[in-house]
């Protein structure tokens, strides 16, 4: 893969990035409230997006640059296993439809911003609150590194090296984010989103032609894992379970994550959710091809120093530069809306949380709004600090772990939703018990996300997300069945 | 009787559950359609199933928002 300068190429880019910027800007006048000094219109757009904003909002933020680079390298490294992000992002939707409206509706009536002021409301324990609010921003954090390793990997093949340009990009991202708050990403969604679907649906119509028809794609990939001992087309029998368990722990986590309940609570109503659910599997369908971008790579004979090069490279040597200037151009700008989503979701929690809670009790919605501004800028000059200062694999591991955390958080948010039963004290032991034990179990795997089991008979490896999950769910129903009711509620 | 429609649309949504989570049904590489092996196209396949049967429990819901 060349890394020399293509002034074609970076040219496109760099119209594209000023695009955004512009954009970012004007956001703040875009369906402007009487105030954006309030934490509802920073931080959450008002509640007033409908069906069109919130399928761009959401989908920009649920699949992310880090997407577009992730999923086809893990497929192009190990084959049919990496293909779980598909089963994975179409099973979310029948739980966000089920699930999310009434979420979204106990939100509006009472106010709710964030997943702790849902668990405070309806528990009334500040313990179980700031666990879910510290999960949040520590599930969060390694997430937004991960967008910079997307633009990372288009910048180096634009020919950017070093930390500057990335710097760049983000302190422009963190002042529009500052002034227009979610409106920004919001606006800006619309813009990436038809630039990767443009930048995709080329890619997977023209690079097969090119490369002898998916036919010819799958029989190249087929070589090459035959040749090289590893990865294969179809699920070796002891993949069945993770495979399955991982789309069903990631799908349950997808919409725990504060980024994603952002954009379900900036939605204007219940149906709009749903009608959603309807309509954001459309994504789902372009990520499903997108991973075959992985198949594509050993088609075109690619050389790479890293999987995470896939993309870029497949764009740089099958398009004219000025495509592929635009094609990076789309992913960097996927990296930015997520961040920004990510960056308020994260500021949001810590407002709500742990500054109204602990700090200041009396901030009024201004006060709320001015810090979740100033913490939105922390938040990301944390996670740049990060992919500057730590080696890539940190933010991959802490990722990894941060699915499994913000699982945890599901019993505290979603049990309350249906039914009285539960109680604080047993879902914060059993929060515990999830978080702890399912961080042992991927640390004693090797910061692997899977465990081995065996029953009697041969043995399968499970989501630890998952099995955490359950041990959650069963220590909070112990506790509780055991706690009397009386104790629980002095 | 219009709830207990809607109650029962709502359970088509536990269809895509079994048909992706149960590998044993996909795990294969023939018959292949349009060069993509049968693990592939079922599960992209699931993509529009799971939006039409959403599409259906949407329409049997009453929307009081």
């Amino acid at each position: 893969m060349t890394t020399e300068i293509d002034p074609t190429a970076l040219a496109v880019f760099i119209f594209f990035f000023l695009l955004v910027t512009v954009m970012g800007f004007v956001a703040a006048r875009w369906r402007v409230p009487k105030t954006l000094a309030h934490i509802d219109e920073w931080g959450l757009g008002g509640r007033s997006f409908g069906t069109w904003i919130t399928w761009f909002l959401v989908g920009g933020d649920f699949y992310t640059a880090y997407t577009v680079i992730a999923v086809p390298a893990l497929v192009y490294t190990v084959g049919a296993y990496g293909f779980f992000a598909l089963p994975y992002t179409i099973v979310v939707y029948p739980f966000v439809f089920m699930v999310m409206p009434v979420l979204w509706q106990k939100a509006k009536d009472f106010g709710y911003v964030t997943a702790g002021d849902v668990v405070y409301g309806q528990y009334g324990s500040r313990g179980l609150e700031l666990a879910v609010a510290i999960t949040g921003v520590i599930a969060t954090m390694p997430y937004i590194a991960l967008q910079l390793v997307g633009m990372t990997a288009v910048l180096k093949a634009l020919g950017l090296h070093g930390e500057v340009p990335l710097a760049i990009a983000f302190i422009v991202l963190a002042l529009y984010t500052y002034s227009a708050g979610l409106r920004a990403p919001a606006l800006i969604a619309f813009v990436k989103d038809i630039m990767i679907y443009i930048a995709v649906i080329a890619a997977v119509a023209v690079i097969p032609i090119k490369l002898g028809g998916y036919e010819n794609v799958f029989n190249a990939a087929q070589a090459d894992f035959t040749a090289k001992g590893a990865g294969s087309l179809l699920l070796g029998g002891n993949q069945y379970v993770a495979y399955a368990t991982l789309a069903l722990g990631s799908a349950l986590a997808a919409f725990m994550y504060p980024h994603t309940l952002t954009g379900i609570f900036a939605s204007n109503s219940g149906k709009t959710i749903r009608k959603n659910a309807v309509l954001l599997p459309a994504y789902t369908l372009l990520l499903g091809l997108l991973a075959l971008l992985g198949y594509m790579g050993h088609a075109a004979h690619l050389t790479l120093s890293s999987p995470n090069d896939v993309v870029p490279a497949l764009f740089q040597t099958l398009f004219p530069s000025w495509f592929a200037g635009f094609a990076f151009a789309a992913v960097a700008i996927g990296a930015l809306v997520p961040a920004a989503v990510m960056s308020i979701g994260a500021a949001n929690l810590f407002t709500r949380n742990f500054w109204k809670a602990y700090v200041n009790p009396k901030v009024d919605p201004a006060g709320e709004a001015k810090v979740a501004k100033v913490t939105s800028l922390a938040v990301k000059v944390g996670a740049l600090l990060v992919i500057v200062f730590l080696p890539t694999q940190f933010a991959l591991d802490l990722q990894l772990l941060g699915g499994i955390w913000i699982l945890q958080t599901l019993p505290a948010l979603v049990f309350g939703l249906f039914m009285n039963w539960f109680r604080a004290p047993g879902l914060l032991a059993g929060w515990f018990v999830g978080f702890f034990g399912g961080t042992y179990l991927v640390w004693s795997n090797g910061l692997k996300p899977l465990q081995a089991i065996s029953l009697g008979g041969a043995p399968f490896t499970v989501y630890i997300g998952l099995l955490a999950l359950a041990a959650n769910i069963i220590v909070a129903v112990v506790v509780n069945a055991a706690m009397p009711k009386q104790v629980a509620a002095a | 009787m219009r709830k207990r429609y809607a109650t029962a649309a709502c359970w088509l949504l536990l269809i895509p559950y079994v048909g992706l989570l149960w590998v044993p049904f996909y795990n294969f590489h023939d018959p292949v359609l349009f060069g993509f092996p049968f693990f592939y196209w079922y599960q992209l396949a699931w993509v529009p199933i799971t939006a039409v049967l959403t599409w259906i429990a949407y329409r049997s819901m009453r929307h009081d928002d």
